[in-house]
């Protein structure tokens, strides 16, 4: 187990690496000169070369990339450009939106699509079952920002039972928060699930189909018993790499409900720091979200072990 | 234009209408479309940071009304020496920053002696050029000697890149501004909002708001379900595409279409051929139909222009006429300057007016023979390629400077158009300061640009009101791009 951990830690911390030259190179390639985007279409040419040394733009690549390099191993992500904060703090800002919604949105679609995915495996080529798929069906179909216009519109302009965006922070407390953060992860959520629900059904189904679950059943264990002990235990493996999956882009990939919800999410951050070339805050996001990634790739592995005690051996 | 005066004669109803109440409201909560980078209106150009600061947090020695006419601002008055070299500005006694530091004259020159300095980064630093020295006379007077009279400086004074910051709190001003106008600065949440609260310290008349929020809501989805959701109360410029006619007929909202200082044009690269040949720029701009174009721009709202000026300006002069659209015309000239077929580029930046107003062009100019390919680009890239490297042919942008049609008679410019006369006309224009003799030759401009057919002049951008009906006081156009909050207040 320990010679397990430390190759995966290995493997990712070659990603990193490997992941830093290539937003570095690309953030520089891009064109465009986030001095003169600062100061617009009016300023003379030595204002922006006055701020261009400033952001210290004018110094080789290959030291930018090492300066950059070195502050991330003491901890340091540099200084954005144009919000001239600290990029760190920025960062966890921001994280303070997206964690909990990945978290909540995770949660919900696994409270929905496991049960869903059980009832239906169980009931294999009943009506009940092909309802609950169609239904899935429909959910994977549906695109998650026009699910959110409507929920927006029930929810906030026609019942005002909830805010039709923005957040509140979480200064004033836990409840305005969560209830900024209620419409969004159900629209992220129930896309998610209806996938989710869809790869447990067919993992279940895998299973089911087993010599094992046969003698369970023949030695007389109830229907339900053996669903849920044996059966979902050991469809897990499929599921637990879709919910990974499903993780990290809820991290990051999120960038159309923080918009129809004004959401101050790392996803916008990313998306606002692109367009503005604020090149330090890119990398510094990219290189946090490559790294939590990996981190959710090695709890995964860690969690197939878990419930597959036979991949411990390996 | 047809639109206003309804909606014009709909809102003075209402505001007659409206009884004054006992329990009125107090806070406010604004839709932007944009997040500023930061909120130092001296170190940067994004029109966001303005739209927050200006005249609200921020005040200089004189500001832009709502008319754009120049009105006193820390300065109660000025003299002007008789050769026009020499301002002397009488400031307000007793006035404070937020941080309770007195504000006086030391202030002053500290202000604009920083913003053109050598290593300034303010934006427009041109604003500051013709400034000789700033001198101290006493705590409450500020001479500036100028280099050469200069018609536009006391305007110059009222942009928000000129306003004025005390020198122990001018570096912390982007994450933390400290002015002295009736609002001052609450809290910043990033990606969210900005709120300013009421200064209860203020030295001239007290703002009518206890609180106003500035809510960031960049997507056009999202503005109409907060407004109809009563989240936000106000959009000074709202990106309401098709939704317009629903929230004008809804009567819990105003709807008010002002006009901006944003002059839409098509821009030609003087400077290649074949758009360097008179005939072909005339052609291009005969084969123009402002109509369609301004029916195609996103918003279907603009008034034509017919050259670099604002429609709302004493000074403008309608030259609309001068081309009128004429596809047979447009190929007459092509022919005489040897052209059957032309093939161009057209660089579209990110707006709606120009990525879905291109494509109205480029059918336009198809007619006459002319053959665009059109190649979209961010702002970043926008500002590289055409902007500082030239690298274009034909390119949609508005610039929103309010009376910059000074930029055509710059060197190095990116339409690459030189005309001595025009120069002329633009250097006496900056000695004059006779009212009269300056809207002459202002107007002299404005004929040379349209004669020259430098570039392709569109339409004056919209502004596009739409606030709850209950509130008043805010502005119907931008002539300058702010949101000044000073007179706002909700009638019942």
């Amino acid at each position: 187990m320990i010679a397990f951990l430390l190759r995966r830690a290995g493997i990712g911390l070659l990603t990193l690496v490997l992941a830093s030259i290539v937003v570095f190179s690309v953030m520089e390639i891009l064109p465009g000169d986030p001095a003169r985007l600062m100061l617009g279409m009016n300023a003379t040419p030595e204002a922006v070369e006055s701020l261009r040394n400033q952001m210290g733009l004018n110094q080789p690549v290959p030291i930018r990339y090492l300066d950059w390099i070195g502050g991330l191993l003491v901890g340091d992500f540099g200084r954005s450009y144009t919000y001239s904060s600290p990029v760190i703090d920025l960062i966890a800002e921001r994280a303070s939106v997206s964690l909990p919604l990945a978290l909540i949105s995770l949660a919900l679609s696994t409270a929905i699509a496991i049960p869903v995915g059980l009832f239906a495996a169980s009931r294999r080529g009943r009506v009940s079952d092909t309802l609950s798929m169609g239904a899935a069906q429909v959910g994977v179909a549906i695109p998650n920002f026009w699910f959110a216009l409507i929920l927006v519109y029930v929810f906030a302009v026609w019942l005002r039972l909830l805010p039709a965006g923005g957040f509140p922070g979480w200064g004033g407390g836990i409840w305005p928060g969560v209830r900024a953060l209620v419409l969004p992860s159900v629209a992220l959520a129930l896309p998610q699930a209806a996938i989710l629900a869809r790869v447990t059904r067919s993992a279940l189904l895998e299973v089911l189909g087993e010599d094992y679950i046969r003698t369970a059943r023949a030695k007389g264990m109830p229907r339900r018993i053996v669903l849920w002990r044996h059966a979902l235990r050991n469809a897990m493996i499929p599921v637990l790499t879709i919910m990974g999956l499903q993780f990290a882009f809820l991290l990051a990939g999120t960038i159309i409900i923080e918009n129809v919800f004004y959401l101050p999410g790392l996803g916008r951050l990313i998306f606002q720091a692109i367009t503005q070339r604020d090149l330090i805050v890119v990398e510094g996001v990219v290189i946090l979200l490559v790294a939590t990634i990996v981190l959710i790739n090695i709890l995964v592995d860690v969690a197939y072990a878990i419930v597959d005690p036979r991949l411990r051996a390996r | 234009m047809k639109l206003v005066r309804p909606i014009l004669a709909a809102l003075a109803l209402s505001l007659v209408s409206t009884a004054p109440a006992l329990a009125q409201r107090t806070d406010l909560v604004l839709g932007v479309v944009l997040e500023p980078p930061h909120l130092d209106p001296t170190a940067g150009a994004a029109a966001a940071i303005d739209e927050i600061v200006y005249a609200n947090v921020f005040e200089g020695l004189t500001r832009i009304g709502p008319a754009g006419e120049v009105q006193p601002a820390l300065a109660e008055s000025w003299e002007i020496s008789d050769d026009g070299k020499v301002y002397t500005f009488k400031l307000h006694e007793g006035v404070k920053f937020h941080d309770g530091s007195d504000f006086d004259a030391e202030d002053v020159k500290f202000s604009l002696d920083r913003a053109r300095a050598e290593d300034s980064t303010n934006a427009q630093k041109m604003l500051f050029a013709q400034i000789d020295t700033v001198e101290v006379v006493d705590p409450a007077t500020v001479r500036v000697t100028l280099k050469q009279p200069q018609g536009s400086f006391l305007y110059n004074m009222g942009w928000g890149d000129a306003v004025i910051v005390a020198e122990e709190t001018a570096e912390a001003n982007k994450d933390n501004p400290v002015g002295t106008g009736p609002f001052k600065f609450d809290n910043w949440a990033r990606g969210s909002s900005v709120t300013i609260s009421k200064n209860p310290d203020y030295w001239g008349e007290p703002a009518m708001l206890e609180k106003a929020e500035f809510r960031f809501i960049p997507d056009v989805a999202a503005s109409v379900p907060a407004l109809l959701s009563e989240d936000v109360h106000a959009f000074p410029n709202m990106q309401a595409g098709d939704a317009l006619a629903q929230i004008e007929a809804d009567p819990r909202f105003e709807v008010v279409i002002g006009s901006t200082e944003g002059e839409t044009i098509l821009s030609i690269n003087n400077g290649k051929p074949p758009f360097d040949d008179l005939k072909v720029r005339q052609a291009i701009s005969y084969a123009l139909n402002r109509e369609e174009i301004i029916a195609g721009n996103g918003s279907g709202l603009g008034t034509p222009i017919g050259s670099h000026f604002s429609p709302a300006n004493d000074a403008y002069v309608d030259l609309t006429g001068a081309y009128p659209h004429d596809p047979e015309k447009a190929k007459e000239l092509l022919k005489e300057a040897g052209h059957e077929t032309i093939e161009a580029t057209l660089k579209l930046p990110p707006p709606a007016y120009a990525r879905e107003g291109g494509q109205v062009i480029a059918s336009q100019l198809r007619n006459v023979g002319i053959n665009l390919e059109l190649i979209p680009l961010e702002w970043a890239d926008w500002l590289e390629q055409v902007f500082t490297n030239k690298d274009y042919d034909l390119s949609i942008v508005s610039h929103t400077e309010p009376n910059d049609i000074e930029i055509y008679s710059r060197p190095d410019y990116y339409f690459q158009y030189q005309n001595p006369e025009f120069n002329a006309v633009i250097e006496e224009l900056d000695v004059t300061s006779d009212e009269a003799k300056r809207k002459e030759l202002y107007g002299k401009a404005q004929q040379i640009l349209s004669d020259d057919a430098v570039v392709g002049f569109l339409f004056q951008l919209p502004k596009i009101g739409v606030w709850d009906a209950r509130l008043e006081g805010l502005w119907e156009n931008s002539p300058v791009q702010a949101n000044d909050l000073t007179k706002v207040r909700w009638t019942e």
